[in-house]
Parts: structure tokens; sequence; C-alpha cells
């Protein structure tokens, strides 16, 4: 993972790959949040992906839209890791930090591998921005970051002069900023700058002029490449791209990926979409793609609040479409009472919360995996929901139509649980085959089901205990349900004391036969039984899977368990855990599922729990695998 | 709703009583409620399988329970929401709202508005019985000030919300008001039934148990008549056997009771209902009870392109003229090809 950009340095590191190939190399742009550091960092991101090397991202910004200029709480970053092998995480640590401003250098610096090198914009180190970002003096200048390579330029000065023959105001020539910096950073990278320029063309085709000028500032950052090459400080890294499977692919996000995996599921279940939405962080994304596929038979619905999307997804559900709600833990939290309607109704619905750091309002735009409890035991009386949960962008697509399925199939609510780090980051991504699917397709009730002849039974169940679909609008089969108790067979109102136990079983007996639907837990790496699985759910997923591996490759006896079936678990789990001495559950949040798993099946689950609004890095990992086993 | 009912479908008062035991107090006003709808039905060719009633929570929100047509009951407040889905998953539906005073204006007070604003089609009848009647007796939203009740022992002190009023400033599109007992009562139903859009109806509804005959100083059948002020469109705004009207005071830009001698109605300024003007019927959900007699039937009726039209033409237009073609999808954007090696 070393990354030595420059040749001096390289040379003083021994067993590093070579100045010109390294394995892989994470960047962080960081700038202020109007300085389109999200912007720089999709594009550079989209290049990447071009250029055939693995990549994993952590896009990570402040709640506020534009927090006041220069100030350390308005900083905004991206961070990239890419290589020439498999890459499962963000990375740990930094090689190279682009800082536009001095709030951006004292927020980021301290992540940066010692040896790593710092490009800095030295045309907004003035002394106003070095206050704001309570600087005494510049850091450039009083040595305080000689455990790093710096290199410190005017890139405000060099991208003005870049664009000076366009007649742009200076606020806006200064914008061209971001490009000149990405221009830059693809040369560092050996990149093709074609793309981004077809890209700029086509994002500014209202406005030539400015198309024009930000090409010019990615082409002045690439030159300066060249010439600092020339000059000495500056090296081009080459890396390699990365054996894949064969294969056609694209970048995808998770915000991306669901919306995908719900046009799919819909379409595999043969039924319209209708999506009912509450604009919030950082779910809208999802409201946003949906409102753009209407060729797809979805129907988008931004509501009143959050508790009117999901009864409006119901309602669209009777009605007999594929009802899907999505939201954020708070949001959620609105939802609760709906949900338990949608469970008593027993009528499909697809509920996607992408979680963000709580309790409350939390941390709108970090992340964190503690909505775990309120997904599987967070709604008022014995009100049981199937939950799967997405560990990467892409599998998100898979784990949106395993919760379409689930949902239609048994007549249920279903959770699915992303969270911020996997709704705003992009990954590399096979295009998925849609025939490679199995349909699941729906079928409503059209006659009469009652054998006797009398009045249609819209609560008989079928031997995996689900109750027919039945759309208002058929003849002959009027019926009454709601959200009170009801009778066996009939669902006429009943709250007799055997009803009532006969129905809280009956709920209950159905979502833990959706356990026979799902495949049997694997394990992603490792032997089936031995000293320590590290079982993880989510997003958690690369930094595991790094650690187990790094671990085993020091020839430790660790395995990785990786659960997407939250609820009901796969029914061979417990087997599985008992299988080996210790139980490792890593978790954004204070150890919600080692809870569950110890809960379930009686293991001695530990935790290793983190909830800084920041994923896991594969040391901390590593770390606590040697502690289990030390 | 209206132009969706291709085809009237015949049926009796009958046909629209399910087999399900009523569980009102004896007495309610809700029964008189259900029977006018069971009677309105037939006449306006509802077709039980195309029909729904979607409820929310309380006394009211029992009622789909005894239609014998399609029937949803929701939770507290959200049965406008629900009805919103149900409604652009099929807009073939004829949906009937039934909803009360906490209901539809305290915990679903939003939906309420935003149902209204939207303009989706289909009735809203408000029960007003201005107290909470299945959670036993707490003043409600429209309680009067002083209602003493379990939670305000000493009288509330809070000043009602007017459910037309709050209608109207929400943007309703047609407020029409009756009551439980009048005979009335179906002919402003079916006036709602043939609005096409959100049609909003307040009616007033007697709890026997724990706000008897706060009504009757006009609801009474008989002996309160000549405090009715019945709207008729396009016919002079007269009560009390035709001996006072209403008038307009253009001086205070207010609307004034005046004396009608000898029928001569015009000469003492009586003004003609219009069902269509918006301001009128502003002044008319406001009138204080007591100086004024209490404005009834169709106060306003003026319709809108409705949301679910506005919604399904949208995405109609968007596509038109594409194939969803879910492999080509999932391709989009920038993408590139590993070769085999």
């Amino acid at each position: 993972m070393a990354t030595n950009l420059k040749e001096k340095q390289s040379a003083a590191h021994s067993g590093s790959a070579g100045p010109s190939a390294p394995e892989a190399v994470v960047v962080r742009f960081a700038g202020d949040s109007g300085d389109g550091m999200q912007l720089t960092g999709g594009q550079f991101t989209l290049s990447t992906a071009l250029s055939g090397n693995d990549l994993a991202t952590f896009p990570d910004f402040p709640a506020e839209i534009r927090a006041p200029q220069g100030t350390l709480f308005g900083v905004s970053a991206f961070q990239i890791n890419f290589g020439s092998t498999a890459i499962e995480t963000a990375g740990d640590a930094p090689d190279v930090l682009i800082a536009m401003n001095p709030a951006a250098l004292k927020t980021n610096v301290q992540a940066l591998k010692p040896g790593g090198l710092i490009i800095a914009d030295t045309g907004e180190f003035s002394k106003r921005n070095l206050e704001k970002a309570k600087y005494a003096v510049s850091p450039i200048d009083d040595g305080s970051l000689s455990k790093w390579d710096v290199l410190a330029f005017d890139i405000s000065a060099l991208t003005l002069e870049s664009v000076k023959s366009f007649g742009l105001g200076n606020k806006e020539a200064l914008r061209c900023k971001n490009m000149w910096t990405l221009g830059l950073a693809l040369w560092m990278f050996d990149r093709d700058r074609a793309p981004i320029v077809q890209w700029l063309n086509d994002k500014f085709r209202k406005n030539p002029v400015l198309a024009e000028a930000n090409i010019a500032a990615l082409n002045a950052g690439h030159a300066y490449g060249e010439t600092a090459e020339l000059a000495g400080p500056l090296k081009q890294v080459h890396l390699d791209p990365v054996p894949t499977e064969p294969g056609l692919y694209r970048t995808v996000t998770g915000a991306e990926a669901v919306s995908l995996g719900l046009v799919a599921g819909a379409q595999l279940a043969g039924l319209s979409m209708f999506f009912g939405g509450y604009p919030i962080t950082p779910a809208s994304a999802i409201l946003h793609n949906l409102a753009r596929l209407k060729e797809f038979g979805v129907t988008t619905f931004q509501a009143e609040d959050e508790i009117a999307a999901i009864c409006a997804a119901i309602g669209a559900s009777y009605g007999g479409q594929l009802g899907v709600t999505s939201s954020s833990g708070p949001g959620i939290a609105l939802k609760g009472e709906a949900m338990g309607l949608a469970i008593m109704t027993e009528l499909p619905l697809v509920i996607v919360n992408s979680q963000r750091g709580g309790p409350s309002t939390g941390l709108p735009t970090k992340t964190e995996q503690s909505d775990l409890y309120q997904a599987v035991y967070g709604r008022n009386g014995d009100a049981p929901l199937p939950v799967v949960a997405a560990r990467s962008p892409g599998d998100a697509f898979e784990c949106a139509i395993e919760a379409c399925r689930i949902a239609v199939q048994y007549m249920t609510p279903v959770i699915l649980l992303t969270d911020g780090y996997i709704a705003n980051a992009a990954e590399p991504w096979a295009v998925p085959d849609p025939d490679s699917f199995a349909p699941f397709p729906v079928t409503f009730l059209e006659q009469n089901n009652n054998a006797e002849g009398g009045k249609v039974l819209p609560y008989k169940r079928d031997e995996r205990g689900v109750r027919p679909w039945i759309k208002p609008g058929t003849p002959g089969l009027m019926h009454r349900i709601g959200g009170i108790e009801k009778g066996i067979d009939t669902g006429d109102l009943d709250y007799s004391p055997q009803v009532h136990q006969a129905q809280t079983d009956a709920r209950k007996a159905k979502i833990d036969g959706v356990a026979r639907s799902i495949p049997a837990q694997d394990v992603c790496i490792g032997n089936s039984s031995g000293k320590l699985a590290v079982v993880g759910w989510g997003s958690t997923y690369g930094p595991i899977h790094q650690a187990v591996r790094r671990a085993r490759g020091r020839g430790l006896d660790v395995s990785h368990v990786h659960v997407r079936h939250i609820w009901p678990l796969p029914e061979n789990l417990g087997e599985l855990l008992k299988g080996f001495d210790k139980v490792l559950v890593p978790e954004m949040n204070t150890g919600q599922f080692k809870t569950v798993l110890r809960d379930q099946f009686l293991v001695d689950a530990r935790p290793l729990a983190k909830t800084s609004g920041q994923p896991f890095t594969i040391a901390e990992i590593e770390a606590a695998i040697e502690a289990m086993l030390a | 709703m209206n132009d969706m009912t291709p085809i009237a479908v015949k049926t009796t008062l009958k046909d629209w009583e399910s087999d399900q035991e009523v569980r009102w107090c004896p007495g309610c006003g809700d029964y008189a409620i259900l029977k006018a709808v069971q009677r309105t039905l037939p006449e306006i060719g509802a077709d039980p399988a195309k029909t729904v009633f979607v409820s929310g929570i309380g006394c009211s929100s029992r009622f789909p329970y005894y239609v014998e047509s399609y029937g949803f009951h929701t939770i507290h407040g959200r049965a406008p929401a629900f009805a919103t889905g149900l409604k652009l998953a099929n807009p073939e539906l004829d949906i009937w709202l039934v909803t009360g005073d906490g209901d539809g204006l305290s915990i679903g007070g939003n939906h309420t508005m935003h149902v209204l604003r939207r303009n989706l089609n289909r009735q809203i009848m408000l029960f007003n019985n201005e107290i909470y009647g299945l959670t036993k007796g707490q003043y409600s939203p429209t309680s009067r000030v002083g209602t003493s009740s379990p939670s305000t022992p000493a009288g509330s002190v809070d000043r009602p919300a007017s459910p037309c009023a709050f209608a109207l400033g929400a943007g309703a599109r047609f407020v029409a008001r009756g009551f439980d007992v009048s005979k009335n009562l179906t002919g402003v139903l079916k006036a709602a039934h043939a609005h096409k859009g959100a049609a909003f109806i307040e009616i007033f509804q007697n709890c026997i148990v724990y706000n008897k005959d706060v009504f009757e100083e006009f609801a009474v059948p008989k002996g309160a008549e000549d405090h009715q002020l019945w709207l008729e469109p396009g016919e002079p705004m007269l009560f009390a056997k035709g001996t006072q009207g209403i008038a307009l005071d253009t001086e205070k830009l207010t609307l004034k009771v005046v004396d009608v001698i000898d029928g001569d109605w015009e000469g003492a300024g009586v003004i003609v209902h219009d069902v269509t003007n918006r301001s009128l019927a502003h002044m008319l959900v406001e009138l204080p009870f007591g100086p004024f007699p209490m404005a009834l039937g169709v106060i306003y009726d003026d319709p809108r392109p409705t949301y679910e039209d506005s919604v399904l033409n949208q995405d109609a237009t968007s596509r038109a003229g594409k194939e969803p073609n879910l492999a080509k999808l999932l391709a989009k954007g920038q993408t590139w090809t590993v070769e085999p090696t």
C-alpha cells in the first residue's frame, strides 16, 4: 500500500513496489464546501474507473450546504482509494492530500500517512484564512509539516491565468480552481482527460464559455504537472488495471444501486411501483433518482411528511402496486406506527433506511449503523418484519431486489438497511444482466377463496402463512381490513383473547418462515470453524474483509462472516458461529447486532464498537483481531 | 368523483349494509349519517366493487366496517395520506374518507390540509361532535371555550378551529355542511360526489354520551329550522320561513341579517347564493352562530384540475415514446469494458 510519489522518497523507503508502481494509492481532496470537492472527487473516480483500477470512495462533507467560507467546520472532503489490486475500503490513511485552503489542511493533515504528499493552494493562505483556520503562523512556513512532503504553490493565481482569455469575473474564474486541481491529479496518475472534457461540455452545454474555461483550467493543471516533473518535485505514477472478470462495468453509488434494484424488483414482481418519500439526508437521492424513471412504471410522491410518505405507499400497495418508502433514522422513527399497520394488514412494502449518526438529528451527513435495533425491534406491539442489509454500493442492487421479493412473496413490509457511507460512496460495478434474476410474479386473488361459498376470506393463509392480495376494484371480493386485530380467515374486527393469541403467533411464524427462503450463511474468507469469526453486516464489509485477509496472511486462524439477512437470520448461522471459539462483531454502533446474536444463539459475541461518524479503518479491526487471539 | 363512473350500477340500500354488527352507542348521530350514506350510494349509481371507504381512528372511523364495499381502517389521522397513494395506484376507485374533529383536525390536521391543497378527487366527511368520544370525553380542537371535560375540569381555554374555514384556507374547492339527522344530508352528499376533486363536508354529529345536544339550537329535528340557512345555488339566502335573509353590509364588508317583508327579498337586499364565489364562501363559514343562522348545504363548489389527473398526465408524458429497457438503464452513464485476456 505504500506509495511514494516523490522519487527521492521512494528511494528511502525500501520494500515499496517501486517509484512508479505502487499497488494502491489513497488521495484525499479537501476544500471549502463551495469549492466543488465532491464534484472533483466524483470525476476523479470516474477517470479512475475508466482506467481500469479498482476503487472505493468516501465522501465526507458537513451538514451545512455552504458553511461560512474558510472555516474549519465548512471543510468538505472526498477520499478515494484506488489500485491495481482489489480495493475494499476507502483507505485508512491518505498518501496524498490536496488542500484548497488552511482549514482543509488543518482538518485533514493528521490523517495523512507519514511521508505523504501535501499539495496546497498558497493563494488561499491569506492572513484572514489562516486566522479562520486557527493558525497563528502559516504551517507551510513554520516547519510543522516536516514529516510530510509539501508542494505549495498558488493554484488560485495559476487558475486565473489559465482562464484569463474567457473574460470571466474574478469569482467565476476562481470557480475553475477545482478543474485545475483535477487536471493536476489526472496528470499525477497518468489519466486520460477526454472523458472529463466530454463531461464538462455536456454539463455546460447551455454556457459554452464556461465549458471552455473549465477545460482550459483542466488542461493548465495537467500541463503544470508535466512542467513540475521536469523541475523535479513531482513524479507521475501509473497503476496497472486490476485483473477483473471480463464484462461491462460502470461506477455506482449505493443510492443509485438501491433505486435501480427497486425498479428491477418491481419488474421481477410484474408490478408498478409507488414511491412515497420526504426529503431527508442522506436518503433523498433515491427519491430524485426514481422521479426520473417514470417509464418503468414508477410513480413518485413527495409527501407532506414522513408519515404521509409511508401511508401513501401502504395505500398504493393496498391498491395493487409495490409501495416503497425511504428515509433515514429520524424519518424511520416517524414511520413506525404505519409499519405496524402494514404488518397488521399484511401488505407488501419496502422501507429503505439510509442510516446516519443518531440519536435525534445526530450527524445528518455522517455514517453509522445504529438503527439496527430500530429495524428489528422498533415498533409497538409484537411487530416482526424482515430486515435486509447491503454491504456495499453494488450489493445494494441485489439487496433491493431481495427486499422486493420477500415483501410480495410474504405480504409483509421489509426494511432495507444501507447507510450514509454506502449511499454516497461509489465503486466499480459489473453491470448485471436483468435476465439473470429469477422473476417472482405476483398473483392477485380474483375469485372468492371461500370453499364453503360464503364471503371472501382475506386472511385465509396459505401453507407459508401468507394471506391473499386482493385489489379493491375486484368484483365480488369486497371486504374491510384495518389496524385493529382481526378474526381468523375473515379479517373481521375481532380482538377476543384466543384470536389475538392466534394472529400474533401467525404473524411471527410467517416472518420466521422467511428464513426458509434465504440462502444458508456462508463464510467470506477463512474456514467454517476455528478460533475466531469476525461477524459483520452492512458497510463494514470492506474493512473487515481486508483486516481478516491480512491477519490470515500472518497465519492467524480467523474467518469473516458477513450477514445480509438480519431478520430472520439464516437458519444455519447459530450452528456456524458455535463452530468458532470466539466471535467478534465490529459495528458502527455500541453493539446492536452483537446483542441480537447473543439473544438468538446464546453465543459469546464480543463487540467492537465505533461511533465517530467515520467508517472503520482496516487497522482498527486488525488490532481487535490480534487482541482477541492474543 | 364523477366522470369516472361510466356505468351506473343498480343497488339498493340493503346492498350497502355489511354483515358486521354496528358498535356505536345507541342514539349516536353516526347511525343517521351511515343511513344517509347508504341511501345516497344507490342514488348515485355507485359500484360496491369500486367504492372504498377509508378512515382514521375514532368513533366515526369505524364507519367502513359497516358498508358493504371495500374498506380500510387506517391509523390515527392518516387516512388522507393512505387514500392519496390508493387513488394514484388506481384512479378508478371512488374514495370516501371518514374522519372526525380529533382525527382530521388534531393528529391528522397536516394531512387534511395537504389533501385539500392537492385536490385529490374524493369525498371527505368530517364528523364534528366537538369532543373525543372513543377515548372517553376529552375536549377536542373544535370544542367551544369553557368545555368541561376529564382533561379540562375547569373548562377548556383554547379557541376552537372552524373546520370549513380551515378547509377553505387550505385551498378546498368544495365545502359543504350538514348535520346527522338532517333530511337534506343525502343532497349534500350527492353534490359532494358530483364535484370532481376533494369535496369537504362537515357533518355536525351528536355525541349523546359525552357532548349531548351541543347543536340543538339549530339541529333539533323539529323546531330549530328557523336557525338554519340552507344554501341553494342561484337562490336567495333566506331563513326563518322566508322572513329573514342575508345581505351584504357594503360599509363594513361583512354579511348582515335583514328582515324580509311580504317576501320582497330583493327589496331587502338579500343576496343570491353563488357557489363559485370564494369571497362569499369565506364570509359564510365565518358567520358567528347566534347573531346569524348556521350556514348549511353547499357553501362553495368551484372545481379545479385534480392532483391525480395532473400527476398521471405528467407521468404519461414522461413515458411517451420511451421503452422501459432495464438492461439499458443499468448500463447507463459512462461505462467501460474489460476484455477477456
